[in-house]
């Protein structure tokens, strides 16, 4: 019940059912300051859409979303379009809801990398100097939390790691909590504080060492990917000097 | 007649009027069309002024309020029916464009009779519009265009994303209404210039032609409006000129200056 006080904000028996299909089933999430939240799961999951309903786009069916109050929330979503039919140039993109000055916009794209591309059109952007731009923009709204969509959907495998060590960077330097939908199991393994497995309802969640050991995870991803996640850790802890534990998980495998 | 004379009639310079105070609003309105995908929302919205413009023969009241009501009603029950998930929308405005089309013509002819001509309705009558006719399309302009300047930054916002402009705080509902609303004026009021059947073309090929062109929203809907504009004045000078039906002749004028701006490299 005290984890309910602190969170900014949460999920409640969140249900939603669309044309007699059942798309979320009583999901119960918290989301408290500073800290990330991802939700994993196989497409059609209902990550996006638990998403959208967490953000107030989606009413449920039934269940509730409790946000705290004047919560500011920077959003980035899965879908951008890559080719938008209104012209703009990354500025503007910037300035659609707010109205940021100058040093502003400056400061949000050098902070996410593309400090050159301020005049340049949405248009010819490239996917992943998109999602920095997007990123940039839901930083200009000064997050409590950040909601990141599937954040390197459109980029690049060399692009990929750099967005999470983007992500990573600025979640330390704004100290904004993050709830993020992800594919990615490393990054999720590696970064997050609390992992939830969603399959329509929540399978299992809780820190990521725990989370990869439930039986529920390896029935949603495979064996393959309980054994990528193993073998990345064995990695990881290489580098702290302690893989003992870890090498005779491996072996279980 | 020497050649400019035309310009000297009282009947052509009321249709250069009223042509250009359509095109002026043309230009920005149907540049959201376009940024939306709403063209074939558009298309049904005109043909369901039709209707309206029939029950006001039938009924006799004015035929521009009778085709903002139907519109208005037709645009209400689409955003209702946006989120049946039964039917894809395409299909349904299909569905509901023609058939609003063809209520409207059966409610016509109940009027003028079977044989009568539609032909003003369906392709306008820009020749013929009387001074009144022209303080109503530049008085229905300027409040369509004071209410677009108004939802400017927000339409701009939902148009380039809408969830994530709603995350944002845009109240999409209302400014979507408030748009709905203004094609449903625009569409009555351009009726009498290039008729209900064309309307849509007025809107989206000149906003077309200037994507091309533009680098902004803004610039865009400037050059939109002079190419509507530019079409209008071709488009008369056609009809005066090769006795071509005006209506059709503006809209040719628009396509044909969409075929140009392709020969332009784009500029954003």
């Amino acid at each position: 019940m005290l984890k309910a006080v602190n969170a900014i904000l949460s999920a409640r028996d969140a249900t939603l059912v669309v044309g007699g299909r059942s798309i979320l089933d009583h999901v119960n999430i918290d989301v408290r300051p500073n800290e990330i939240v991802t939700i994993i799961g196989p497409n059609g999951a209902g990550k996006s859409t638990l998403v959208r309903c967490m953000l107030g786009l989606q009413p449920l069916t039934s269940g509730e979303i409790v946000r705290q109050k004047s919560l500011r929330i920077g959003y980035v979503p899965q879908r951008f379009p890559l080719l938008p039919n209104v012209p703009l140039d990354v500025r503007r993109l910037l300035s659609l809801t707010l109205k940021p000055t100058e040093d502003e916009i400056d400061e949000a794209l050098a902070e996410t990398g593309i400090p050159h591309l301020k005049e340049a059109s949405v248009s010819r952007l490239s996917g992943g100097e998109l999602q920095r731009a997007l990123l940039a923009r839901a930083l200009l709204r000064n997050p409590q939390l950040l909601v990141l969509d599937e954040p390197v959907q459109a980029v690049d495998f060399m692009g990929e790691a750099r967005m999470y060590e983007l992500i990573s960077a600025v979640r330390k330097r704004h100290g904004c909590g993050i709830l993020m939908v992800s594919h990615d199991l490393h990054m999720v393994m590696a970064e997050s504080d609390h992992v939830i497995c969603l399959n329509g309802h929540v399978c299992c969640e809780g820190g990521p060492t725990k989370v990869q050991q439930d039986p529920e995870f390896a029935k949603l991803f495979g064996p393959s990917a309980a054994r990528m996640i193993a073998a990345y850790t064995h990695h990881h802890d290489h580098d702290h000097e302690s893989h003992d534990h870890h090498h005779h998980h491996d072996h279980k495998h | 007649m020497a050649m400019f004379d035309i310009f000297y009639e009282p009947f052509f310079q009321r249709a250069v009027m009223a042509g250009l105070g359509i095109a002026l609003v043309a230009g920005p309105v149907g540049c959201f069309i376009v940024w939306r995908r709403m063209a074939y929302f558009g298309e049904t919205l005109a043909h369901s002024g039709l209707f309206g413009v029939g029950l006001g023969l039938l009924l006799g009241f004015s035929l521009t309020l009778g085709a903002v009501a139907t519109a208005v009603a037709v645009a209400l029950m689409l955003m209702l029916m946006k989120r049946q998930r039964v039917l894809a929308m395409d299909t349904l405005l299909g569905i509901l464009s023609h058939s609003a089309l063809a209520l409207g013509l059966v409610t016509v002819s109940l009027v003028v009779g079977a044989a009568g001509d539609h032909m003003d309705l369906l392709f306008g009558d820009i020749l013929t519009v009387s001074s009144r006719d022209v303080m109503i399309v530049w008085a229905g302009g300027a409040a369509v265009l004071l209410v677009l300047a108004f939802l400017w930054r927000d339409l701009i916002a939902i148009s380039v994303h809408e969830e994530l402009a709603q995350a944002e705080g845009v109240n999409v509902q209302r400014v979507e209404l408030g748009f709905i609303l203004l094609i449903a004026v625009m569409t009555a009021i351009s009726m009498k210039i290039v008729g209900l059947l064309l309307i849509t073309a007025l809107l989206v090929i000149p906003a077309a032609a200037a994507r091309r062109l533009a680098a902004t929203p803004e610039r865009m809907a400037m050059i939109a409006a002079g190419m509507a504009a530019l079409a209008v004045m071709s488009g008369l000078a056609l009809s005066a000129y090769a006795n071509a039906i005006t209506g059709p002749a503006i809209v040719l004028s628009a396509a044909f200056l969409f075929v140009l701006t392709l020969a332009i490299p784009q500029s954003d």
